[in-house]
């Protein structure tokens, strides 16, 4: 009988203890009560957990986080639970919760080691910053900030993520599994690197540090040079 | 095999009696509906809207991201997917040379405009309750639509169910054409409220179990797949979703914000969720309320669950014990420690019908995967529940359902391994 009364008699002190703290109706009506639903793939905070291919949401910028979520409820990116989640929600719920993650501020990782020679990520740094004119590629930068850390309220940051999240987002925007809202640039982007232009510039976005200031730029340097459904209309030029 | 067989011999056996019926006079004036009890209704396109909203064609006839009514949406079932078909006003892709003749033998019959027999996933089985004014409103709406060019894509289904004529033999046996006749013995709000459920919102469609020989059909989910692996409660029995003890307020909330917000606890969930979110929430509540009127009359099976209950407390073994480990890391702080809910986060589960019936399959999809109730202008921030489907493993998940389903006040089935193993993958709603 004895070893089988201990767990109760622990569980009995555990949930006395539990119901002291037991927290009012008004500290359970936020948003963070709301997105609890999320946090077994993304973490509590958005960082994303260690297991399997769970991206990271904390700290993108809330407009893209936000055309994400639509794009999962209308099938322009897959991954039923992501569906399952949004589908039957307002617009206005879906962008409460993109702002809640997109204010989360939270360390990144550490930059990966290099695993690629120095040709290749010379080549990838050059991509990056200044594209490639002749085969019209548009530097990372004209669009995603000269910091990389994205630009208000809907290009995402591209450093602070794994090499191999980077290669299968270009991968599957290559595919077409992944859209955007149309005109896609990402996917017109995508299409024109070459494989290893792609492993070259995920490899050496994924070996920077992540500056100081996480943050995404407030707006655009200079017009972007593409047009792009998934940023607002007014801050980039006409098509 | 066994099916297959059966099948074919009904095929045979009822070949007459359908070559008979075919002699039958069609009723092309369709009957009187109860006519709706508030505003105005002169408008035929406006009604016809407000009808074609509350039978929630739209959401079936709409491919994920596509054009409205242009169809495309895929229905997984266990005979094949079916693929709805573009009923926008397009002349070749859609039904734009349809007459409302032919709409209504469509929604009345079960016939396409050519004759083929069309199949009961598209549930005119209730619709023939639809009276042919409705009918004529309905078309009227439709055909103000955007005309959208989107050729049909065939169904995949299964042999023998990808023969048509098969319909034949199961319509004969089971498919009476029939618009609604209201019972004069009751008030006119009743009989709106029986029309609008018997037949403008087929809620009988996944609601009602059928018999075996439901032919195309699921056992219990007549809805074809569109129910999927989700079972839908009976609301004739008090232990599932019969609302006879709930006052007409909780149902028409319920209806129309997807969930209560006191005892009697409930959310509406998967399938449920879908039908509010895209039909009921816009529904007016005068129309709500007759279906409430009518739903609370309906003949009752048993009692509902003791809410009061709670969970076993005598020293609990084995998997029970393992269970209310689990329940007590990871679902007590949202559901309570005696699973009395937190709310507003989480609704109690003692008690609760949802982990109650007898049929495990919908709490085994709730804890699966999560998910939230409808977001209505009512209940416009819903609080959702995480998917454990990353995190526990089958026999954890049924350890921790049997805990929780101590608190029925009854016995119920046990909740197995293997069970939860079978719910795994599969479309999600
Ligand atoms: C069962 C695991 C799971 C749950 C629960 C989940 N997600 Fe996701 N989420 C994913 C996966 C996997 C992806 C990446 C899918 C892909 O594109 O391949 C993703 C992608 C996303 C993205 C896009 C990220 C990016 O940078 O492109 C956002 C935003 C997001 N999820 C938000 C949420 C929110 C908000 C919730 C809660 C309502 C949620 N997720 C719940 C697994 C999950
Ligand atoms: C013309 C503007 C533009 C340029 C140039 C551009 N991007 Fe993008 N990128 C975007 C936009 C806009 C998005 C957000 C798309 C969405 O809403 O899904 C995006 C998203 C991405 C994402 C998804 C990030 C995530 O968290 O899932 C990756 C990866 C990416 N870009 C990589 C690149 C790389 C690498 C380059 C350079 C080779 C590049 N982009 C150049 C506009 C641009
Ligand atoms: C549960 C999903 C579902 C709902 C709800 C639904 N339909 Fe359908 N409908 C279907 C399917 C599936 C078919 C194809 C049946 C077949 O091929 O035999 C279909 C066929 C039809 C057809 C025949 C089209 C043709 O080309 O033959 C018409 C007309 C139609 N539906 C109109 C409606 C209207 C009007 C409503 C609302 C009153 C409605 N449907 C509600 C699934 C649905
Ligand atoms: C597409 C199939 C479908 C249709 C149509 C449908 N239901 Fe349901 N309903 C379900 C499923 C599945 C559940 C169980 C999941 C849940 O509890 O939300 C459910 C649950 C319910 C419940 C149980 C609430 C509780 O106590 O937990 C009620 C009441 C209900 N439905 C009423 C209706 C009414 C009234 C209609 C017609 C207006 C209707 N349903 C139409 C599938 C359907
Ligand atoms: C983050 C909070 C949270 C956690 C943790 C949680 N749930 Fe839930 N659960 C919910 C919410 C929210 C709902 C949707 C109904 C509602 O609005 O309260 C729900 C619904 C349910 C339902 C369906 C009830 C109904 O009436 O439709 C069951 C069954 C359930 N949960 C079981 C569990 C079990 C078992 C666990 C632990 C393995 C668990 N839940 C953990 C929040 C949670």
């Amino acid at each position: 009988m004895k070893p089988l009364l201990l767990p109760i008699v622990l569980l009995g002190g555990l949930s006395l203890a539990a119901s002291a703290a037991e927290p009012s109706a008004t500290e359970l009506d936020t948003i963070a009560q709301r997105v609890r639903a999320c946090t077994p793939c993304h973490g509590a905070e958005g960082r994303a957990t260690s297991e399997g291919y769970y991206p990271r949401i904390a700290g993108k910028p809330a407009g893209y986080l936000y055309n994400q979520l639509v794009n999962f409820r209308d099938g322009r990116r897959h991954f039923p639970m992501m569906t399952y989640l949004t589908e039957r929600q307002t617009e206005q719920f879906l962008l409460e919760m993109a702002a809640h993650f997109a204010a989360q501020e939270l360390p990144y990782p550490p930059p990966q080691r290099p695993n690629v020679d120095a040709a290749l990520l010379e080549r990838g740094r050059v991509l990056a910053t200044e594209g490639d004119a002749q085969r019209e590629i548009p530097a990372c930068s004209a669009c995603h900030g000269s910091r990389l850390m994205g630009v208000e309220p809907s290009v995402p940051g591209l450093l602070g993520l794994p090499d191999d999240y980077l290669i299968a987002q270009m991968g599957s925007w290559r595919s077409g599994s992944r859209r955007a809202h149309e005109p896609d640039c990402m996917a017109e982007i995508a299409r024109r690197l070459e494989r290893e232009d792609l492993a070259a510039v995920a490899a050496w976005l994924a070996v920077q540090p992540v500056p100081e200031n996480t943050r995404p730029d407030p707006a655009f340097e200079q017009e972007p040079p593409m047009r792009c459904g998934s940023i607002p209309e007014n801050t980039q030029a006409a098509p | 095999m066994k099916r297959r067989i059966v099948l074919a011999v009904i095929a045979l056996a009822i070949l007459a009696l359908v070559l008979l019926s075919r002699l039958r006079v069609e009723d092309r004036t369709g009957g009187e509906a109860p006519p709706p009890l508030f505003a105005d209704t002169a408008n035929e396109v406006e009604r016809g809207r407000a009808l074609v909203l509350l039978a929630d064609c739209g959401p079936c006839h709409t491919a994920r991201g596509g054009e409205p009514f242009a169809g495309g949406r895929a229905i997984p079932t266990p005979f094949g997917t079916f693929v709805t078909p573009n009923i926008t006003p397009d002349p070749e892709t859609g039904i734009g040379n349809w007459t409302s003749d032919d709409f209504w033998r469509a929604l009345h019959e079960g016939r396409s405009r050519d004759g083929r027999l069309l199949y009961p996933t598209f549930p005119y089985t209730n619709y023939t309750k639809i009276s042919r004014r409705d009918a004529d409103a309905m078309f009227a709406y439709l055909r103000t639509l955007k005309p959208v060019r989107r050729e049909n894509r065939p169904h995949e289904l299964r042999f023998p169910y990808d023969q048509r004529w098969l319909l034949a033999a199961w319509r004969a046996l089971f498919f009476r054409p029939g618009v609604y006749e209201p019972d004069p013995e009751r008030s006119a709000e009743w009989n709106r409220g029986a029309y609008l459920v018997q037949g403008v919102a087929h809620c009988s469609a996944c609601h009602e179990a059928r018999n075996a020989l439901g032919a195309i059909q699921s056992s219990d989910n007549p809805a074809g797949g569109l129910v999927l692996d989700w079972y839908a409660p009976s609301l004739t029995r008090a232990r599932e979703a019969g609302v006879q003890h709930w006052s007409e307020e909780d149902i028409v909330t319920f209806l129309r914000t997807g969930r209560t917000q006191s005892a009697p606890h409930a959310s509406a969930l998967g399938p449920m969720a879908e039908v509010v979110y895209e039909s009921l929430q816009h529904v007016h509540p005068g129309e709500l309320h007759a279906m409430a009127v009518y739903l609370k009359s309906l003949p009752v099976d048993g009692a509902p669950p003791d809410a009061g209950a709670g969970f076993a407390s005598a020293p609990l073994t084995g998997s029970l014990a393992r269970g209310r480990e689990i329940y007590m890391e990871h679902c007590a702080d949202c559901h309570g420690e005696r699973g009395e809910g937190r709310l507003p986060a989480a609704i109690p589960l003692a008690g609760n019908r949802a982990v109650c019936m007898d049929s495990v399959a919908n709490p085994i999809r709730i804890v699966l995967y999560g998910g939230y109730p409808p977001g209505t202008e009512g209940s416009p921030r819903p609080f959702g529940m995480p998917p454990f489907y990353p995190t526990l493993r089958n026999d954890q998940i049924a350890s921790v359902l049997n805990y929780v389903r101590t608190g029925c006040g009854a016995d119920v089935p046990r909740v197995t391994a293997d069970e939860v193993e079978r719910n795994r993958g599969g479309p999600l709603w």
